[in-house]
């Protein structure tokens, strides 16, 4: 039986994108699961008392050194922010592409803490800072010093004790160029030394709890319970910076989507279901219950999705207790096709992930599919005709060219970058200055003025001829023939109407990365946890693949 | 050291900033980025071009063709957008002439990514200054500075037919050299080396 991946309409629309959940193909899994057999070690540990000071740790392999950097630096609580405006934070990192001398460090320690401005090099990877978290920081600390093991319970409400607010890399701020590094075998995948970066931070976060703690009361001080630190990970407050990204890297966001709805379909052609591998997606469902009681929000949006979440979820294992037949032929398309009809969104896809999880054989070679060499379809295919055009918008297109762009609710919104930080925000058309300056982001709304632009050519007119006299809406030109070869390209729903979640944008690229426990502050920001549950560096050969159903508290 | 990651997007901020459309912005963004990869001065010369941009006219040609003369200086970058989108028309040309243009080394990486939408490499004359542009994918030049050059009287671009530098006789003299390293074949290895039937068709 052949299955169809599912219609980009159906799946590129933002609510859906929006309930997208980590899988095997996310990024944090993929990266620790290829850097199992690299040789961890920290090389440094140079900390006063109160734990400010230089940290190094670095994964080698063969002739290839990776090092983190750690700055640890003194703020006062009012410095404390996790805005992007802020300067300051509890500490700074780089990852160096090789073993730092004196001179680097001492070239970091000057630049590295002043994030966006300073100025890296062509030496450094990636560039990152992180707060603690006011909330258990120094409770744990407190804890430790004095001999005793932190509440699990109070932990759990927080999930970490530092949270990162940015990471930067390719070619940000000076670090290197992806064309310097994108050949290495072991980084072939996307964001694998954004990962690294972040992974490594989370080791950092316990070396210092643990020795302020024995700086604090050296006779009496415990060292966290591996135990403990394993269930805990790190936090990550996004903005808005990361929703124009997916729209700005059509062929990257398509190869990712690829890759999971490639891996669904071969999953839905099993054929005969090994009752091993059903009783394994039952055990991460089952696990995955107590993950999502533990996942907090104050977020009615959020909290709906959450309760929405755990009633499916009663009725999914309902399914595989009581309906699931082995016996039957593709009973794993049966089953899709009945949760497609009888659970949310947020369940669908969270089944989606879960259903990967014995499927190594089938998500190991499409992590190979997720990085995309996008220069190679940047020039527009000038020989094509307008007829080629009017094709593609028509049927790549069909949703987004009913939107009717003459009513206010559809065009209420615009994208600009902020001069004060050169970042993308968004804001109210009809009330607020600046959308002269609007960014290219309403590609629902310029593809539609393509097609009307479009509606009197000649069909025999070559793109190349079309384009003298329509530059304006060159950009969506560019868009479109990409969009014609990869189905998964473009965001099937309008970027700038009222009803915009523009979380729903940031949590499909952070399911990807493999953040868990989406948290929204608001309609444009959320915090999430990374590598909650994931196998400490000192214990990467031998970990189970699965750990992220087991991250309980 | 700038990145060229740095470089693309602030080239296509700049450019969208200054007045063009930002599907331009994009490509001049990919076109900087490429001059400096080469190690030609793209954002020294887009700087001082963007200087005097809106304070000069500039001729915005639309349609190119064998020979385009103008008093008014042209505009490298709609006459490089248009080159570009134009290019398999204006192969068919084999020499394109342009007389007075501003700032012409930001017209070069138009031209160069268009040897690889028609698969030829193109022969490119600003003044005495010559480039062979190859397939996108490198510039071979007697111009080695990082000057900026505002101006150009005489532009040449010639297409060059895709045919290999040397003669027949020189590549049959070198394949004879290379069968030195082939094994002649005895009867019994016709029979068991190749490792399909013995018989044809079988």
């Amino acid at each position: 039986m052949e299955i169809q991946i599912r219609d980009p309409k159906e799946v590129m629309k933002l609510s859906r994108l929006g309930s997208f959940h980590q899988s095997k193909l996310s990024f944090l899994r993929s990266f620790l699961q290829e850097f199992k057999n690299w040789e961890y070690k920290r090389d440094l540990l140079d900390l006063d008392e109160n734990g400010f000071g230089v940290v190094i740790y670095s994964f080698k392999k063969k002739n290839r050194i990776y090092s983190l950097i750690c700055f640890a630096n003194k703020i006062s609580d009012q410095e404390r922010s996790d805005r992007v405006i802020a300067t300051k934070w509890d500490a700074a990192f780089t990852l160096f592409d090789g073993v730092p001398t004196k001179q680097d460090i001492e070239r970091l320690k000057q630049n590295v803490p002043k994030q966006e401005v300073g100025r890296m090099s062509f030496k450094e990877l990636t560039l990152s800072r992180a707060n603690k978290s006011v909330r258990i920081f120094d409770y744990v600390v407190e804890c430790l010093s004095k001999g005793k093991q932190p509440d699990k319970g109070k932990l759990a409400k927080v999930g970490y004790l530092y949270r990162t607010t940015a990471v930067y890399g390719s070619g940000k701020f000076g670090l290197a160029d992806r064309f310097r590094i994108k050949n290495r075998e072991e980084i072939y995948g996307p964001f694998r030394l954004e990962m690294m970066l972040v992974y490594l931070v989370r080791q950092f976060t316990f070396d210092q709890v643990n020795h302020i703690a024995k700086s604090k009361n050296p006779k009496k001080a415990v060292t966290l319970d591996p135990n403990i630190s394993r269930n805990l990970g790190i936090g990550n407050s996004t903005g808005l910076g990361m929703a124009p990204f997916i729209v700005n890297h059509p062929l990257l966001l398509n190869n990712w989507i690829m890759a999971r709805e490639t891996a669904l379909k071969q999953i839905r052609e099993i054929k005969e279901v090994k009752k091993k591998d059903v009783d394994l997606i039952i055990s991460c469902l089952q696990n995955s219950k107590k993950n999502i009681d533990n996942w907090t929000t104050e977020s009615e949006f959020q909290l709906l999705k959450i309760n929405n979440l755990k009633k499916d979820l009663d009725l999914l294992l309902q399914y595989f207790l009581t309906k699931f037949d082995f016996e039957k032929e593709f009973s794993y398309n049966d089953l899709y096709i009945w949760a497609k009809n009888n659970l949310g969104e947020e369940c669908l896809e969270f089944m989606v992930s879960v259903m990967m999880e014995p499927y190594e054989k089938i998500t190991n070679p499409l992590i190979r599919t997720m990085s995309a060499d996008e220069e190679k379809f940047f020039t527009i295919p000038i020989d094509k005709t307008i007829l080629d055009l009017r094709k593609v918008l028509e049927l790549k297109y069909s949703d987004i060219l009913k939107i009717d762009f003459k009513k206010k609710e559809n065009n209420q919104n615009f994208w600009f970058i902020s001069k004060n930080k050169e970042e993308p925000r968004l804001a109210n058309r009809f009330q607020d200055e600046g959308s002269d300056l609007e960014q290219p982001l309403a590609i629902a709304r310029d593809i539609c003025k393509l097609y009307e632009r479009i509606s009197n050519e000649k069909n025999s007119l070559k793109i190349g001829t079309f384009l003298m006299n329509n530059n304006d809406l060159r950009h969506v030109v560019r868009r479109a023939f990409i969009t014609e070869k990869f189905p998964y390209a473009e965001i099937q729903d309008n970027t700038i109407g009222s009803k915009l979640m523009p979380i729903d944008m940031l949590r499909l690229k952070l399911s990807f990365f493999g953040a868990v426990k989406f948290d929204p502050r608001s309609d444009k920001w959320l915090r999430i946890c990374m590598f909650q549950g994931a196998p400490l560096p000192t214990e990467l050969t031998t970990s189970s693949d699965h750990w992220v159903y087991n991250s309980i508290n | 050291m700038k990145s060229f990651s740095e470089i693309d997007t602030t080239v296509k901020r700049a450019s969208k900033s200054i007045g063009f459309e930002w599907g331009i912005a994009e490509e001049l963004g990919k076109n900087i980025r490429l001059l400096e990869m080469f190690g030609l001065a793209g954002l020294k010369n887009l700087n001082s071009y963007f200087k005097i941009y809106n304070q000069k006219q500039f001729q915005k040609i639309s349609l190119i063709s064998k020979i385009n003369t103008s008093n008014i200086a042209y505009c490298p970058i709609i006459s490089g957008t248009n080159f570009l989108d134009q290019v398999i028309n204006l192969e068919k040309m084999d020499e394109i002439n342009f007389e007075n243009m501003a700032f012409p080394l930001l017209f070069l990486p138009f031209v160069s990514r268009s040897t690889e939408i028609i698969g030829k490499r193109i022969f490119l004359n600003i003044d005495e200054k010559e480039f062979l542009l190859n397939f996108n994918q490198s510039i071979y030049s007697n111009y080695l500075s990082g000057n900026i050059i505002d101006a150009a009287k005489k532009i040449k671009i010639k297409f060059i037919e895709n045919k290999n530098t040397f003669e027949e006789n020189e590549w049959q003299e070198l394949y004879k050299l290379s069968e030195g390293t082939f094994v002649e074949e005895t009867e019994q290895l016709k029979n068991s080396a190749a490792g399909a039937g013995l018989t044809d068709n079988d």
